[in-house]
């Protein structure tokens, strides 16, 4: 089982949206972010006061999968949201040790889809 | 009529009856309902402008920050309208002292009835007149605290308040609109209240801004505002409630109040046109912030001159003040390195001083006969006029400011602690928060 995070930029979440959909894969977790990578992304103005948006508002989103999944995954997410633009967003795939569906306290692969 | 200020309905020459001395009976005669009406409707207008106005700059400042400016705004109404019926009232508007201020005769608004006050207003009750007024002595120092918004202590907030309303403005409303206060009596024209509330108190936060310094991580490290619809809000509520202040300024209901409506309405548009487009020119996009900014700019600017200037002279005031507090805002304030943080002396102080010359230079008799003409009108005395009790109301409210701050910061501390200012006003003066993360 892994756990993948990507922090996209906002605009693009219906895409990842759909093509995870496409994927099979409905189960995910979208927050708020704020961020910075290398870009410095459009700078908000204030009375001519300019921000210089040292952090810029992104996307995080994050879905758990069992081990079969994380390529369908990745590549979707892949194909969301790339523009091929500086600051399209980083994914992270990481281990998970355990899952637990609360309902029925199903554990395991079978608690994750 | 020379001394003619923001009221001088003709009637004032055919009723020059004391107003003391007129009976139950006469006095009722002379109630006019649809005057008393406006002028009853314009104070609960002039009123909604103060927490418009908390919406306004609460919208500009960091989430942890909107309930202080709420609570100030609140605080301001409570304070000042207890302050303006037991002595302000009286400082103000009361019988004159040697043109400087009013005496304590009216205090706890003693005489203040139910008659008509000749001298003042004609066909209203006299407390009409006195609770109109009231709501201009509430939002004069309400809009200090852009100026020093997001690092007063609260304590200090509330004694500020009371200190400024009694030495600063109740003087100021007196030479300007007292009857024998020193600028009446010079002639000075001031429809709405240009100089006695945005000169006096944009000046004011300037002299605040100065005293307080500026906001920790200022101009570098400091959020861009929270909420800009809030600010939307409070700055359309504001055109709306000026339309109590500017054309209720006539104390009654016919051809003067409407001249005051559509100037002032015309002199918003423009201004806030203006900005966009200079926002447009110089930011590369017209701006939300900006098109409020210059709607307010202009309100402020067309405040002295509504009930003297035609269509053509609220244009020219709306574009002249877009330009003028733009170039202040984003220029003089950078280069100066004050911080002045919600902008009010350059919206109120800069476009109070902008209207009260431009009343100067506009001013028409054509439009309003009891008024006087300006410089374009073959009048420069008037322009000096205007010059000079601006120069005064600048100078006096700049050096009481300063003493008023320095007399608080030593009783009782002006500042909120580094830490309590990194937490947030909110939290640390109140004990609440403006929103919750969790339902």
């Amino acid at each position: 089982m892994k756990y993948i995070i990507a922090v996209i930029q906002p605009d693009r979440l219906d895409e990842v949206l759909r093509h995870l959909e496409e994927k099979e894969i409905h189960l995910v977790t979208v927050t708020n972010v704020m961020g910075r990578g290398r870009q410095k992304g459009i700078s908000e103005v204030y009375r001519s006061h300019k921000e210089a948006g040292s952090l810029l508002k992104k996307v995080r989103l994050e879905v758990a999968v069992n081990d079969e999944f994380v390529k369908p995954a990745v590549d979707a997410i892949m194909a969301g949201a790339r523009t091929g633009h500086v600051g399209d967003g980083k994914i992270f795939v990481v281990d998970l040790t355990e899952c637990l569906r609360i309902r029925t306290g199903e554990t395991g692969h079978v608690a994750i889809g | 009529m020379k001394a003619v200020k923001r009221w001088f309905p003709p009637v004032v020459s055919l009723l020059f009856i004391s107003s003391f001395a007129s009976a139950d009976t006469i006095a009722v005669a002379r109630i006019d309902s649809g005057d008393t009406a406006w002028v009853l409707i314009s104070a609960a207008l002039v009123l909604m402008m103060t927490p418009a106005l908390a919406f306004f700059y609460g919208g500009l400042v960091r989430k942890k920050n909107i309930l202080s400016i709420l609570m100030q705004c609140f605080m301001t109404m409570a304070i000042v309208s207890l302050q303006w019926v037991l002595i302000g009232y009286s400082l103000s508007f009361g019988p004159d002292v040697k043109g400087l201020i009013g005496s304590l005769a009216w205090a706890g608004l003693k005489g203040v009835g139910l008659t008509p006050n000749v001298n003042y207003a004609p066909t209203i009750p006299h407390q009409a007149f006195m609770i109109y007024q009231a709501m201009f002595a509430i939002i004069t120092p309400a809009l200090i605290l852009g100026a020093f918004a997001e690092r007063m202590k609260f304590s200090a907030f509330c004694l500020f308040t009371f200190l400024w309303a009694t030495v600063v403005y109740d003087p100021v409303a007196h030479w300007v609109w007292g009857v024998g206060g020193i600028f009446h009596n010079m002639g000075a024209l001031d429809f709405a209240g240009g100089t006695v509330v945005h000169v006096n108190a944009g000046v004011a936060a300037l002299a605040s801004a100065l005293v307080l310094g500026r906001r920790q991580g200022y101009p570098d490290h400091i959020s861009p505002p929270h909420n800009l619809p809030f600010a939307v809000l409070g700055a359309g509520l504001l055109w709306v409630g000026w339309f109590g202040f500017n054309a209720g300024s006539a104390l009654s209901s016919g051809a003067l109040a409407t001249t005051a409506f559509v100037a002032t309405h015309i002199a918003a548009a423009t201004a806030g046109l203006t900005w966009a487009l200079l926002d447009w020119v110089f930011a590369k996009r017209p701006t939300v912030l900006g098109i409020i900014t210059g709607a307010v700019g202009g309100l402020v600017a067309i405040t002295p001159a509504a009930g003297f200037v035609d269509v053509y002279g609220a244009i020219a005031i709306g574009v002249g003040v877009s330009l003028i507090c733009y170039l202040a805002v984003a220029v003089v304030k950078a280069k100066f390195g004050y911080d002045d943080s919600l902008d009010a002396f350059g919206v109120h102080g800069i476009g109070g001083m902008w209207g009260a010359i431009a009343t100067g230079l506009f001013a028409t008799k054509l439009v309003n006969p009891g008024g006087s003409n300006g410089f374009f009108y073959g009048n420069p005395a008037q322009l000096m006029i205007q010059v000079k009790t601006t120069l005064a109301t600048i100078v006096y409210s700049f050096v009481m400011t300063i003493v008023l701050l320095k007399l608080i910061d030593a009783l009782v501390g002006l500042r909120v602690s580094a830490q309590d200012e990194r937490i947030g006003l909110d939290l640390t003066q109140h004990r609440e928060a403006g929103y919750t993360l969790l339902d």
